[in-house]
């Protein structure tokens, strides 16, 4: 507990200080030729997808060890994980239109991947609904919505790319030039040390509140 | 209901709105900084929709809704904390007495 | 009483309880033939249907019904306090899972079999074309939205707003089935349909229905444990 709470200061300021330093690494990188400067929206939103679905396995996999050990920890880190893929969901989600409506010249395409991260969010969103009005015990039931919300990643996607798909392919990152892979593994690095960071914190805010009940279930007594 | 008071509450929306807000002040400030890499004459003889303000309001909602969020845990950390400080000084006292 | 034994067991008790009050069958059955009623009138333009609407329209009928039905069944178990009284039975988690949807996928199997007809008569789609396939697609599609909406609904009973949830949690979830569900239908509806289109959703469906059944059997059992 004690080291953890360490951690968190040294990836906070590391992330403070790669997300100020960012701006100026996108300055430097070329003009991407069919779209111009709205590409720089990818510095950051394609980061946010990549925490956004890391998030969601990492709330599925915590579900998973709730349902099986029962341990507070774990019922912690599934709902901190999930608070986050709601909000980096809303980064991509208010971003990709940002960059759509230049690129595609609509706010919104029913796209693959814009489609599979709308309906992933919006799990994660019901997940949220339910541990905020389902009362006690719904710890149970978030893991069980957790566990279905992380196996439906690839069928979603899977089904959503069958159906139509016009969004820019995986390998673009994979072939991007040097001066724009360096802007983009450092931002990729900025919203992965932030969100080891955050959920680190939301998870001590979860504990604390636990401790926080506990407490006062032992001054009822 | 009270344990689950996050992302929801309406005192908790109401403080991020304000954090917002207050935020708001430093980054408009920092719009010239912001726009001093992009290059506006050559952009508008060459494109029709104008790109710039679109990647601005882009970082920006990222920048003002990262912050904002981490704002709100840290109010509420601070909250929750002092709330278990005091019932656990109350459980001490408690304990003192019987 | 083996294993199967038990789940029709369980299966029986609720379609016995159905079929002395026929309250779901009427309503649910009702509700689907107003939803599809209300649908047609944005999907209809000049007198004729827009294309692939009435696979749609036969998709959301059957997934707004059957969150009807599955709410209405398991209030009843609540009311009467009956699940309680089936989960201290002795009797494994699995089998309580299982009979519970095969009583809901009877239910709403039976729905589809007045629905199909009906979009059939009201949106010219020619659901007699490659009748094998409809109706395997049909009962893929339903079989995994009845099997993911029994765990939910199984799980809020003991919950606040469970009206409400339901639909907020299984909806998004079940989102994979619906595109499948609809996507082939429509290749089987279509103009120039493409059955061999209609095959791999359904191959699809398949395998997504075996993947939320065992979650679902799996996740049952510490969920209802308490």
């Amino acid at each position: 507990m004690q080291s953890r709470s360490n951690l968190v200061p040294v990836f906070l300021s590391l992330a403070a200080v790669m997300f100020a330093v960012s701006p100026f690494l996108i300055d430097a990188a070329p003009y991407e030729a069919t779209m111009g400067l709205v590409q720089r929206i990818f510095y950051y939103h394609v980061p946010s997808a990549m925490v956004m679905f890391a998030s969601a396995f990492v709330c599925g996999i915590a579900s998973v060890v709730y349902l099986v050990k029962r341990s507070s920890t774990a019922d912690a880190v599934a709902l901190a994980a999930a608070e986050l893929v709601v909000v980096f969901g809303l980064i991509v989600l208010v971003t990709g239109p940002l960059w759509g409506i230049k690129a595609w010249g609509v706010w919104w395409q029913w796209d693959a991947r814009l489609t599979s991260s709308l309906v992933l969010w919006l799990i994660f969103v019901s997940y949220l609904l339910l541990r905020r009005f389902a009362g006690a015990g719904s710890e149970m039931l978030a893991a069980a919505v957790g566990v279905f919300g992380m196996a439906n990643v690839p069928f979603v996607y899977w089904s959503v790319n069958v159906w139509r798909t016009i969004h820019p392919t995986t390998n673009v990152v994979k072939s991007l030039p040097p001066e724009m892979g360096l802007p983009f593994y450092w931002c990729a690095g900025a919203f992965a040390c932030l969100y080891v960071g955050v959920l680190l914190t939301r998870l001590r805010l979860e504990e604390s509140r636990m401790a926080l009940e506990a407490a006062y279930a032992e001054v009822e007594d | 209901m009270k344990q689950h008071r996050f992302l929801f509450s309406g005192r908790i929306w109401g403080s991020v709105v304000l954090g917002l807000l207050a935020l708001a002040a430093p980054l408009v400030a920092q719009q010239p900084a912001l726009d001093g890499f992009v290059p506006m004459d050559q952009l508008a003889q060459r494109e029709v929709l104008p790109a710039t303000p679109l990647v601005f309001y882009a970082y920006s909602f990222v920048w003002l809704a990262l912050i904002g969020y981490v704002f709100t845990i840290w109010r509420r950390l601070a909250r929750v904390e002092q709330d278990l400080a005091a019932v656990q000084r109350r459980l001490k006292e408690g304990a003192g007495e019987r | 009483m083996g294993f199967l034994g038990t789940v029709w067991t369980i299966a029986r008790k609720d379609l016995v309880v159905e079929a002395r009050s026929r309250e779901l069958a009427y309503t649910t059955l009702f509700f689907a033939v107003s939803v599809v009623l209300v649908f047609s009138f944005s999907f209809v333009v000049d007198g004729a249907p827009l294309t692939d609407a009435a696979a749609g329209i036969l998709w959301v009928g059957i997934a707004f019904s059957g969150t009807l039905a599955l709410g209405r069944t398991f209030e009843r178990e609540r009311q009467a306090d009956t699940l309680k009284a089936l989960l201290l039975s002795p009797v494994e988690r699995p089998a309580i899972y299982l009979g519970k949807l095969v009583g809901v996928l009877l239910l709403m199997l039976g729905v589809e079999l007045f629905v199909v007809p009906i979009i059939g008569l009201l949106f010219q789609a020619p659901v007699t074309r490659a009748p094998w396939l409809l109706a395997g697609l049909l009962a893929a599609g339903t079989v995994g939205f009845a099997a993911v909406g029994t765990l939910f609904a199984a799980m809020l009973m003991r919950a606040h707003s469970r009206d409400v949830l339901l639909p907020v949690l299984l909806y998004p979830i079940t989102v994979p089935l619906v595109i499948a569900g609809v996507r082939g239908t429509a290749s089987i509806f279509a103009v120039e349909p493409n059955l061999a289109v209609a095959q791999a959703w359904l191959s699809m469906l398949v395998f997504f229905d075996a993947v939320f059944l065992t979650l679902a059997l799996w996740v049952f059992g510490p969920v209802m444990n308490e």
